[in-house]
C-alpha cells in the first residue's frame, strides 16, 4: 500500500502525455509535412507546382476512386507516402551483413527523437512544466545524443557490404564528426551568457533580457546586450552552419549525393528502412531547428504574451487564463521551429554542394577557429562590461 | 610533371561566400514570390487545363485514314507507310478492288490496313511518304485502352477517327 502510494502516479502521467504529445501528435505528423512542404516548396522555387492533387487513398480498400471531397490542395500526400512506404516490399539484399543491416535504421532515427525530449516547447500548462526532460544539463544531452546518430550511417554503409553506399558512409562519418566540434564550440557562449546548460532556464533568461539574437524583442537592451550581440551573431552563423552539416543538408549533401553517389549510405534500403532514414533525416532537422530556436531565438517567448503561469506580458492580457497562454507558447516555439525549417528548405534548393577537400577545409580549418576566438571574444565583453 | 590550375583570385567577399549565399537566397525567394503570386505562368494543370483548342497546326498527334468527298477510300495498299514506319506499326493487306466497282480504274485497296498505336511514335514519317494523300496525322494525342488488343487500331476505326478530307489531288479521274 504504501509502495503504491509513493510511485508518482501524476508525474508518470504528465509525462507519458507529454512524450505521446509531443512524439505522435507534434513532431511525426510534422516530419511527413515537412517532406511535403519540401516537395512544395522547392517546386515553386523551381516554376513549377508540386503535387496539389492527391486524394485520400481509400482506393486501396477497394472504393472506385480515391476521395477528395473538395480540393485538398495535395495535403493528403504524406498519407499516401506513408501507405507506400507500409505496403512496399521489404528486400533485403543476400550479401549484406545482417545484424548491421537491421540495426543502422533504428540508429538514425532513434538519436534524433531522444533528443527533443530535453527541448522546452511552451512555458506551463496547468503547472506543469511543458519539456519532457527538464534536466540540467540539457544543451550536453542534446549534443551527445545527437553525436549517436553518426553510428546510423556508418552502419548503415559498412553492412551495406557494397561500393557507393560505403564511399557515402565514409564521407558522411567524417563530415558529422567534423562539424559536431564547432557545434559544440559555438554554443558556448550562449552558455556563458545565460550562465545555464539548462535548456529552460536559457529560454527563461531570454524572456527576461530579450531574445539573444534579437534583444530588442524582450526587454530594453542596454549596451551590454547590444555588445554581446556580435559573438551571437557569428555563433548563431557558425552554429546554423555546423547543424546543416549535422543533418547531412544541402550544402553539405555529399553523404547522399544524388548525382554521384546512387542514393548514397541508404542505396540498399527499401521501404520501412529507408523510410527510418528518410525521416530520420528530417527528424534531425526539426530538432536541429529546435534547438536554434531555444538557443538563439528565445524559445516560446514572445514579447507581450504571458508564460503559462500568467507571468510576464502585457498587464490588461491577465484577465485571459493562464492556460491558454500556455498553449500559445506552444503555438509561438512550433511556428519558429516551422520558420527555420522553411529556411532549411530554402537554403537546399538555393546553394551547390561543397566538394569534400572544402567540406573537411570548412570544419576544421575556418568553423573550429572561428568558434574558439568567438568564445575568448565573448568572454571578454562579458568579462569587462560587468 | 606537375601542373598547375591558374585560378581566379577571390576578393574578399567572394572568400567568405556568405554574400553570395544571401544573394542566392534572394533570387530563389523572388522565383517563390512570383509563382504565389501567380505572375509566373508556365504551369498547365493537366486534366482541368488542355490546350486541345490551341494547338499549333504542325502537332503530330494520332495517325488516321481519310476518305474524299465521292465517297473512295484513298489508300491504294502501296505499303510505302508500312515500310518507312520506325517502328513497324502498321500491318497492310492489299487486295483487288472488283472489276464491277466504280473505282475499279485504281485496281487496288486495302483488305487489312492495322496501326499498333503502342509502337506508333507519332513521327508522321507516314503522311510525309503516302503518294496519294491517304494517311493523315490528326491533334488527338491521348490514346489509351485497358487491353493491347484495344490499342491495335483497324482499318474500320482508322476511317472512323479520320472522316471525310476535301481539297486532295484526284490522280484516278476517269476522264484523263
Amino acid at each position: 500500500m504504501d509502495f503504491i502510494s509513493s510511485i508518482p502516479w501524476e508525474l508518470i502521467a504528465w509525462s507519458l502525455a507529454k512524450t505521446i504529445f509531443l512524439i505522435f501528435i507534434v513532431v511525426l505528423p510534422m516530419v511527413s509535412y515537412t517532406v511535403y512542404a519540401e516537395r512544395r516548396v522547392s517546386a515553386l522555387i523551381q516554376d513549377r507546382l508540386g503535387p496539389n492533387r492527391t486524394g485520400m487513398p481509400i482506393s486501396l480498400l477497394g472504393a472506385k476512386k480515391d476521395w477528395q471531397p473538395f480540393s485538398l490542395g495535395g495535403l493528403g500526400q504524406p498519407i499516401a507516402d506513408a501507405v507506400k512506404f507500409l505496403l512496399k516490399e521489404d528486400f533485403v539484399p543476400a550479401h549484406v551483413n545482417t545484424i548491421y543491416f537491421w540495426m543502422a535504421p533504428c540508429l538514425a532515427m532513434m538519436p534524433a527523437l531522444i533528443t527533443l525530449a530535453a527541448i522546452p516547447f511552451g512555458s506551463e500548462f496547468f503547472g506543469n512544466k511543458m519539456v519532457v526532460a527538464d534536466i540540467n544539463v540539457g544543451l550536453l544531452f542534446m549534443f551527445a545524443i545527437s553525436s549517436i546518430g553518426v553510428f546510423g550511417i556508418v552502419l548503415a554503409g559498412w553492412s551495406s557490404n557494397s561500393k557507393y553506399p560505403f564511399l557515402g558512409s565514409i564521407r558522411s562519418t567524417s563530415q558529422m564528426i567534423s562539424y559536431e566540434l564547432s557545434m559544440g564550440l559555438s554554443a558556448v557562449p550562449v552558455l556563458l551568457i545565460c550562465g545555464s546548460t539548462s535548456l529552460g532556464h536559457i529560454v527563461d533568461y531570454q524572456g527576461q533580457h530579450g531574445w539573444l539574437l534579437a534583444p530588442f524583442m524582450g526587454a530594453m537592451p542596454g549596451a551590454r546586450e547590444i555588445l554581446l550581440w556580435i559573438p551571437v551573431l557569428i555563433a548563431f552563423i557558425t552554429f546554423s552552419i555546423s547543424m546543416f552539416a549535422e543533418t547531412n543538408r544541402l550544402p553539405f549533401d555529399l553523404p547522399e549525393s544524388e548525382q554521384e553517389l546512387v542514393a548514397g549510405y541508404h542505396t540498399e534500403y527499401s521501404s520501412m528502412k529507408f523510410a527510418l532514414f528518410f525521416l530520420g533525416e528530417y527528424t534531425a532537422m526539426i530538432a536541429g531547428s529546435a534547438l536554434v530556436v531555444v538557443l538563439f531565438f528565445g524559445g516560446w517567448h514572445l514579447p507581450g504574451v504571458p508564460d503559462g503561469a500568467g507571468h510576464g506580458g502585457l498587464a490588461f492580457l491577465h484577465i485571459i487564463p493562464a492556460w491558454i497562454w500556455g498553449l500559445v507558447n506552444i503555438g509561438v516555439f512550433l511556428a519558429k521551429v516551422v520558420v527555420l525549417l522553411f529556411i532549411f528548405i530554402w537554403v537546399r534548393w538555393t546553394l551547390p554542394r561543397f566538394r569534400y577537400d572544402q567540406l573537411m577545409k570548412l570544419g576544421w580549418l575556418y568553423l573550429f577557429e572561428i568558434a574558439l576566438v568567438n568564445i575568448f571574444l565573448t568572454a571578454g565583453i562579458l568579462a569587462f562590461t560587468k | 610533371m606537375a601542373y598547375v590550375v591558374p585560378r581566379p583570385n577571390l576578393t574578399w567577399k567572394e572568400k567568405i561566400y556568405l554574400p553570395s549565399i544571401v544573394a542566392g537566397l534572394f533570387i530563389t525567394i523572388k522565383h517563390l514570390k512570383q509563382m504565389l503570386s501567380g505572375q509566373t505562368k508556365v504551369v498547365m494543370q493537366y486534366p482541368e487545363e488542355k490546350w486541345d483548342s490551341h494547338m499549333p497546326d504542325h502537332y503530330r498527334g494520332a495517325p488516321t485514314l481519310v476518305k474524299d468527298e465521292h465517297g473512295r477510300e484513298r489508300c491504294v495498299a502501296c505499303q510505302l507507310c508500312e515500310f518507312i514506319c520506325p517502328p513497324r506499326a502498321i500491318t497492310i493487306k492489299p487486295e483487288e478492288i472488283p472489276a464491277e466497282s466504280k473505282f475499279a480504274k485504281v485496281e487496288k485497296r486495302p483488305k487489312e490496313f492495322e496501326i499498333d498505336m503502342i509502337r506508333c511514335i507519332y513521327c508522321g514519317l507516314c503522311e510525309e511518304v503516302c503518294p496519294e494523300q491517304a494517311i493523315f496525322l490528326r491533334k488527338d494525342y491521348a490514346i489509351t485502352g485497358t487491353t493491347r488488343a484495344e490499342m491495335k487500331h483497324d482499318k474500320a476505326k482508322l476511317y472512323e477517327l479520320g472522316g471525310v478530307m476535301d481539297g486532295l489531288v484526284n490522280k484516278w479521274n476517269p476522264k484523263k
